[in-house]
C-alpha cells in the first residue's frame, strides 16, 4: 500500500503525529527552573485570558459608578480647567504661543495614562491574588491586562485632545505621523514600569504606600505645567533621563507644529526597550515564588 | 502504558517567623542588609529556625487513565503538592513531569467576579481554567444545563444563592478537557444531589481515560472512587497502594483510634466508683477483631465492663456517627435478663449486633456509655468515639446495591423487603387510558 502511494501514508503519519503531540504537550516543574526566555507561546495560548481580564476590569470599574465611564472625560477636564486658570492666565507660564489648554492637556493625556496605568499595574497581582494562589496561568498577563483596561481611557481622553488641537488650530503636517508613535511608546513605557512594580509590589508592599508621592513628584519632574525650555540648557540631561519628557515633548511638537526634540524622543525609545528588557527579566526572577510571597 | 505524572524527589520548604515573606518591607530589607555580615556567621542556625518542609522527598508515578486519591490530615502538604503538580508554585528540589495538559481546580469558582453575570462569569472563569474562548463557546449549553441556572444565567452572580454559585462554578470546572485533572477537595460542594451529580461526572471523566488526582476528606468517596491512594503525613509519603488499604493505615495512624481499645490500668479507664470500662472492640461474626467489614455481613461492638459496686441496674449503650460527624442511632441493651436487675461485682460483656446490609459505606466511630435509668438516670462510664472501623462495599451485587453502581446517598443503606405486584388492567380502562 505504501509503495503504491507514498506520499499518502506519509501524511498519515504524519497527521498522527500532530495529534499525539499537539495535544499532550510534557509540562516540567522543577527547582532552580532556569530562566528562560519570554514564553511566548505559552503567553499566546492565554490570549483569550488577557482579554476577559481586560475585559473584566473596563466592564468592573466603573460598573456601581452612576455616572459611568463620564469619569474618563471628567477628570481630565477638570484638571485642565484648574491648571488653565492657574498656570496659564494667572501665573502666565511661557508656552511658546500654544495656548495654554492645549499646551497643558498635550502633557496630560500621556500622563493621566502613564500613571493611571503604573498605579493600577502595581496592584494588579495582588488584587488578582486569588488567582495567583489558585490557578497557573502566565503571570506577565496581569499587569499587561491592568494597563489594557485604561487603553479605553486613553481612547476617551486622546479623542478631547484631538478636538481641542482642532479648535485652537491644530497645525496639519507631516508631525502628526509622530502622534501614533508616542502614544505607543506611552503604553510601552506604561507596560514597562506595571510590570515591574506589580513583581515589586508581590515583595514590598511599601510600594503601594510610595507610589502616590513618587508619581506626583514626577508629574512636577515631566515638563507637564511648563515648557521643557524653561529649563537651563545644562541641566536638560537630566529631563531626558525621564523617559515621559520625550514623548509630552513629541506630542506638543506633532499638534502644533513646532520642531521635534529629536534627542529627548530617541531618550524616551531607549529607555522604554531597555525597561521592557529588564522589567520582564526582574518579574521571571520573582514570577516563581509569587504564589508563596503574596 | 506510561507515566502521564512523575513526581521526582519533590521537597518545598517555606520560611516562617521572624521574616514573613509575605510583609517583607523595605525596612526589613535594610535591617537584613545591615545585619548580613553577622547574620552570615551564624547563617546554619539561623535558617533551620526559619523553614518548615511542607514535603519531603516525594516520588511516585500515575499512569494514563488512573484515579488517585490523596488523603492525609490538614498541614500533610496534599495542597503544596497540588500547587506544585500545577505549576502554581516551584518546588524546593526536584521535578514534576506532566504528559498532556493540565486542568487544576484548587478552590471552585476561582476568579468569579461578583459583579458579572453568569455567562459572562463562565467564559472569564473558563479561560482562568485554561481554555480557550471557542471551548467555552462550544461547551456553553452543556455547562449551564449541567448547573441547573438557565433562569438567571444573565443575572449577575452577587444576586446568586451559594448553592447556584457553587454549582455555576462546578459546572465549569467539570467540564474541562484536559487529559490530566487535579482537585482539591471540590467534592465537598453544594447539596447532596448535586454532589452525586459531580461524581457521575467524575465517574464519567475516568472512563473517558483521562488522569485524575484529588485530595478528599470523604474516606468513601476515596475508596469507591479510586483504585489507589496516596497518604501524606507531615510532608513525607507515608503510604500508596490499593485505596481501601491506605485509607484503613490513615485511620489507624491518624485518628489515633482503631476497631479495638483496651484500659489496663482500671483507673484510668473511663467510668466512676459504680463501673469501668474495660474494653470496646468491634469484631465480626466469628469473633475476630477488625478494622474493615463487608456491607454485607453483620457486626458486634462488644463492650467489657467491670461492675465495682453493687445495687445497680446497668443499660449498656452505643451510639455510631459516620465520618461526617452524622449521628445515626443510639442503642440501649433493653433485653430482660438485665434489665431491672441489679448487677453484682464482676466482670460483664454487653455485645451489640449490628446487622450486614444496613449501615452505609464509609467509616463509622461508636461510642460506648454505661448508664443507669432506674430510680433515676444516670451516666456511669462513657467512651466517645472509641472505636472506629470502616464498612466497604466491593460492589459484589447481592448487596441492597443491586446493579446500580453510582454513588449510593443516605446515612444508611438497608436490604429492604420489596415487593412487586402486577395488576393488570382491563381492556376497557386500558383504552381509556390510552386514548385520553
Amino acid at each position: 500500500m505504501s509503495a503504491i502511494n507514498p506520499v499518502a501514508s506519509e501524511v498519515n503519519e504524519g497527521k498522527q503525529n500532530f495529534s499525539v503531540r499537539g495535544r499532550t504537550p510534557l509540562i516540567v516543574n522543577q527547582a532552580d527552573r532556569p530562566l528562560g526566555g519570554l514564553d511566548i507561546p505559552g503567553i499566546w495560548a492565554y490570549r483569550d485570558l488577557l482579554f476577559f481580564l481586560t475585559w473584566r476590569d473596563i466592564k468592573v470599574r466603573y460598573k456601581q459608578a452612576a455616572m459611568g465611564a463620564a469619569w474618563a472625560i471628567i477628570q481630565p477636564l477638570g484638571m485642565m480647567l484648574i491648571f488653565a486658570v492657574f498656570f496659564g492666565t494667572f501665573i502666565g507660564v511661557p508656552t511658546e504661543g500654544t495656548p495654554y489648554t492645549l499646551f497643558f492637556y498635550c502633557g496630560l493625556t500621556p500622563w493621566m495614562f502613564f500613571s493611571g496605568a503604573i498605579t493600577a499595574g502595581s496592584v494588579s497581582l495582588l488584587n488578582n491574588s486569588n488567582l495567583v494562589t489558585k490557578v497557573y496561568f502566565p503571570r506577565l498577563i496581569v499587569p499587561t491586562a491592568a494597563v489594557g483596561a485604561l487603553l479605553i481611557d486613553l481612547l476617551i481622553t486622546f479623542v478631547i485632545l484631538i478636538g481641542l488641537a482642532a479648535y485652537f488650530g491644530m497645525v496639519w503636517g507631516w508631525g502628526l505621523l509622530v502622534l501614533p508613535a508616542m502614544i505607543v511608546l506611552t503604553v510601552l513605557l506604561a507596560l514597562d514600569f506595571s510590570i515591574w512594580l506589580a513583581a515589586l509590589t508581590v515583595k514590598y508592599r511599601d510600594v503601594r504606600h510610595a507610589l502616590p508621592f513618587v508619581l506626583q513628584l514626577w508629574m512636577f519632574l515631566t515638563p507637564i505645567v511648563y515648557p521643557l525650555s524653561v529649563v537651563p540648557q545644562k541641566w536638560r540631561w537630566v529631563m531626558y533621563l525621564n523617559p515621559l519628557t520625550g514623548i509630552v515633548e513629541g506630542v506638543r511638537s506633532s499638534l502644533t507644529g513646532r520642531k521635534f526634540n529629536w534627542i529627548a524622543i530617541s531618550f524616551s525609545i531607549c529607555i522604554a526597550v531597555f525597561a521592557l528588557l529588564s522589567s520582564i527579566r526582574a518579574f521571571q526572577r520573582i514570577e516563581k515564588r509569587f504564589a508563596d510571597l503574596i | 502504558m506510561t507515566a502521564v505524572i512523575s513526581v521526582k524527589n519533590i521537597s518545598k520548604c517555606y520560611q516562617i517567623g521572624g521574616l514573613n515573606p509575605g510583609y517583607a518591607t523595605f525596612r526589613e530589607f535594610l535591617a537584613e542588609a545591615m545585619a548580613m555580615p553577622i547574620r552570615r556567621l551564624r547563617r546554619i542556625q539561623k535558617s533551620q529556625k526559619e523553614t518548615i518542609w511542607a514535603l519531603r522527598d516525594i516520588n511516585f508515578d500515575m499512569e494514563s487513565g488512573e484515579l488517585v486519591g490523596l488523603i492525609g490530615h490538614n498541614g500533610a502538604g496534599k495542597s503544596t503538592l497540588l500547587k506544585i503538580l500545577s505549576r502554581i508554585t516551584v518546588p524546593t528540589t526536584g521535578r514534576t513531569e506532566v504528559h498532556g495538559r493540565i486542568g487544576s481546580l484548587l478552590e471552585v469558582g476561582t476568579g468569579f467576579h461578583p459583579d458579572l453575570t453568569g455567562r459572562e462569569n463562565i467564559f472569564l472563569n473558563g479561560t482562568i481554567l485554561g481554555i480557550t474562548r471557542s471551548e467555552v463557546r462550544r461547551k456553553f449549553d452543556e455547562i449551564v444545563a449541567f448547573s441547573e441556572i438557565e433562569k438567571f444565567i444573565d443575572t449577575p452572580v452577587k444576586w446568586y444563592s451559594s448553592g447556584m454559585y457553587l454549582r455555576l462554578a462546578f459546572s465549569v470546572a467539570v467540564h474541562l478537557d484536559t487529559e490530566v485533572l487535579i482537585m482539591d477537595e471540590v467534592l465537598a460542594v453544594g447539596d447532596v444531589s448535586f454532589q452525586q451529580k459531580c461524581l457521575d461526572r467524575i465517574h464519567e471523566i475516568r472512563n473517558q481515560g483521562r488522569t485524575i488526582l484529588f485530595v478528599s476528606h470523604s474516606m468513601a468517596a476515596v475508596t469507591r472512587l479510586c483504585s489507589r491512594a496516596i497518604l501524606l503525613e507531615k510532608g513525607h509519603l507515608i503510604a500508596d497502594g490499593p485505596a481501601s488499604e491506605v485509607v484503613n493505615d490513615y485511620l489507624g495512624s491518624s485518628w489515633k483510634v482503631t476497631s479495638e481499645r483496651e484500659w489496663t490500668n482500671l483507673n484510668d479507664a473511663p467510668g466512676n466508683e459504680v463501673v469501668r470500662l474495660r474494653s470496646v472492640r468491634v469484631r465480626d461474626e466469628t469473633g475476630h477483631t477488625l478494622t474493615s467489614i463487608d456491607i454485607r455481613r453483620p457486626l458486634g461492638v462488644e463492650i467489657v465492663y467491670e461492675v465495682l459496686q453493687p445495687g445497680y441496674t446497668l443499660t449498656p449503650k452505643i451510639e455510631l456517627f459516620n465520618e461526617n460527624g452524622a449521628h445515626l442511632f443510639s442503642a440501649h441493651d433493653v433485653g430482660d435478663e438485665w434489665r431491672y436487675r441489679s448487677r453484682p461485682i464482676g466482670l460483664y460483656s454487653s455485645t451489640a449486633r449490628i446487622p450486614g446490609n444496613f449501615l452505609a459505606e464509609g467509616n463509622m466511630l461508636a461510642s460506648a456509655l454505661l448508664m443507669s435509668h432506674i430510680p433515676e438516670t444516670i451516666t456511669h462510664a462513657q467512651a466517645i468515639n472509641v472505636v472506629t472501623f470502616q464498612v466497604v462495599d466491593n460492589q459484589e451485587k447481592d448487596s441492597a446495591r443491586g446493579d446500580f453502581l453510582g454513588p449510593i446517598t443516605g446515612m444508611i443503606r438497608p436490604l429492604l423487603n420489596w415487593t412487586t405486584e402486577y395488576h393488570r388492567i382491563a381492556d376497557e380502562q386500558l383504552e381509556e387510558v390510552i386514548s385520553r
